[in-house]
């Protein structure tokens, strides 16, 4: 048969637009990375007074919550009646660094666990004390603090190989559509960062800052209290502070991060 | 647990206008929210800052609800002699903070 026949020439349109179809499917559903070099911290789209408040930490309301937790570090807690200090003793030069590679592998939990987590697994395990709750004052200010420690370091996911697979998770649930909206975290963060969602500019989402003290919250919140008000803007049904989803969202989005700088405590709208 | 942020600059020149930054940790409760259940949460501010220079009030403000929270404070005054500024803050609920800073006047 003539492959010039109009009854070919459909089938080859067809599966051509079949193709198509698919290629555009793929490409909402697995977004694209942003290049590198074109990863942006939100504080360079601060407006100037936020910029001032995040820049001085006089001003900077966080630094209520960074004092505190350097009274929680040297206080002594739990049954065993110890303070972080006795074991880490100076934050300033033992906590170096440490904010900038969390989420780490942890044998125990055979998973990733966050710097809350961690500060809570320590707590049971050394202080023999019961954890902090999530988003609680306690453990916001010896976040912040062991966070503050490690501003102005680029931030350094551990090259380890038993994290891939959490990581691969995470970016499963940031391109997953969620929710009523029916949109995933990258169709705005990947795809339309920089651009409007009515009058407020789309971020890339980069986790540079956390704990951070955010103005419509009136308060320092951590990276998944901010995770859970996105998924709630989705009319998702958010999941629970420190559940696995959550912790994976976290360690892709400080892979995804990596080499950006640590601001914490950050200053946000 | 920290309450208040002071920033007074430790020496200035004779005659010299100089900055004090202020900022106290507060949670501004406006007083018109409610809760799920539908109940008021009540009113819980901060309602007056005074700071005096050697027992001399040279500053004072009112505060009202629509201030955020943990407010901020930035006010000028000029350098007549070394000593003391003391802040008071009082509001709702017998709220009451005192902090002090030194200054030498060169």
């Amino acid at each position: 048969m003539n492959p010039r026949t109009p009854r070919a020439l459909s089938i080859i349109s067809r599966v051509t637009a079949i193709v198509c179809l698919l290629f555009a499917i793929a490409s909402t559903v697995h977004g694209t990375d942003i290049p590198l070099d074109q990863r942006r911290s939100g504080y360079l789209d601060l407006g100037h007074d936020s910029k001032a408040m995040q820049d001085d930490d006089t001003i900077n309301p966080a630094t209520l919550w960074v004092q505190d937790g350097e009274e929680l570090w040297n206080q002594k807690v739990g049954a065993a009646s110890r303070a972080c200090a006795d074991c880490h003793q100076d934050a300033t030069v033992s906590m170096k660094g440490v904010a900038a590679r969390y989420p780490t592998f942890s044998v125990a939990r055979n998973g990733p666990v966050n710097l809350e987590q961690r500060i809570n697994l320590c707590r049971g395990e050394h202080q023999q004390a019961p954890p902090l709750a999530y988003e609680s004052r306690e453990l916001l200010a010896l976040s912040a603090y062991v966070g503050r420690q490690s501003r102005g370091m680029a931030i350094a996911p551990p090259d380890d190989s038993r994290l891939v697979p959490f990581i691969e998770a995470g970016r499963k649930l940031f391109n997953r559509r969620i929710g009523q909206i029916d949109m995933s975290c990258a169709q705005c963060h990947d795809d339309n960062w920089g651009k409007k969602l009515a009058g407020s500019l789309i971020p890339q989402g980069q986790p540079t800052g956390y704990p951070i003290y955010r103005l419509e919250w009136q308060s320092l919140g951590s990276l998944q209290r901010r995770l859970r008000n996105c998924m709630s803007g989705l009319r998702a049904e958010a999941y629970e502070y420190g559940a696995p989803e959550n912790v994976n969202l976290e360690l892709f989005l400080m892979w995804r991060a990596r080499g950006l700088q640590l601001e914490t405590p950050a200053v946000r709208p | 647990m920290a309450r208040q942020l002071i920033n007074v600059p430790a020496k200035v020149k004779r005659g010299q206008v100089f900055e004090i930054k202020t900022l106290i940790s507060h949670i501004m409760e406006t007083g018109f929210r409610f809760t799920t259940t539908g109940d008021k949460i009540p009113r819980d501010i901060v309602t007056t800052f005074s700071c005096s220079y050697n027992g001399e009030e040279i500053f004072r403000a009112d505060l009202y609800p629509a201030i955020s929270a943990n407010p901020f404070l930035d006010f000028f005054t000029v350098a007549t002699e070394s000593g003391t500024l003391d802040f008071k803050w009082a509001g709702d609920n017998g709220f009451s903070e005192t902090a002090s800073a030194k200054i030498v006047v060169e």
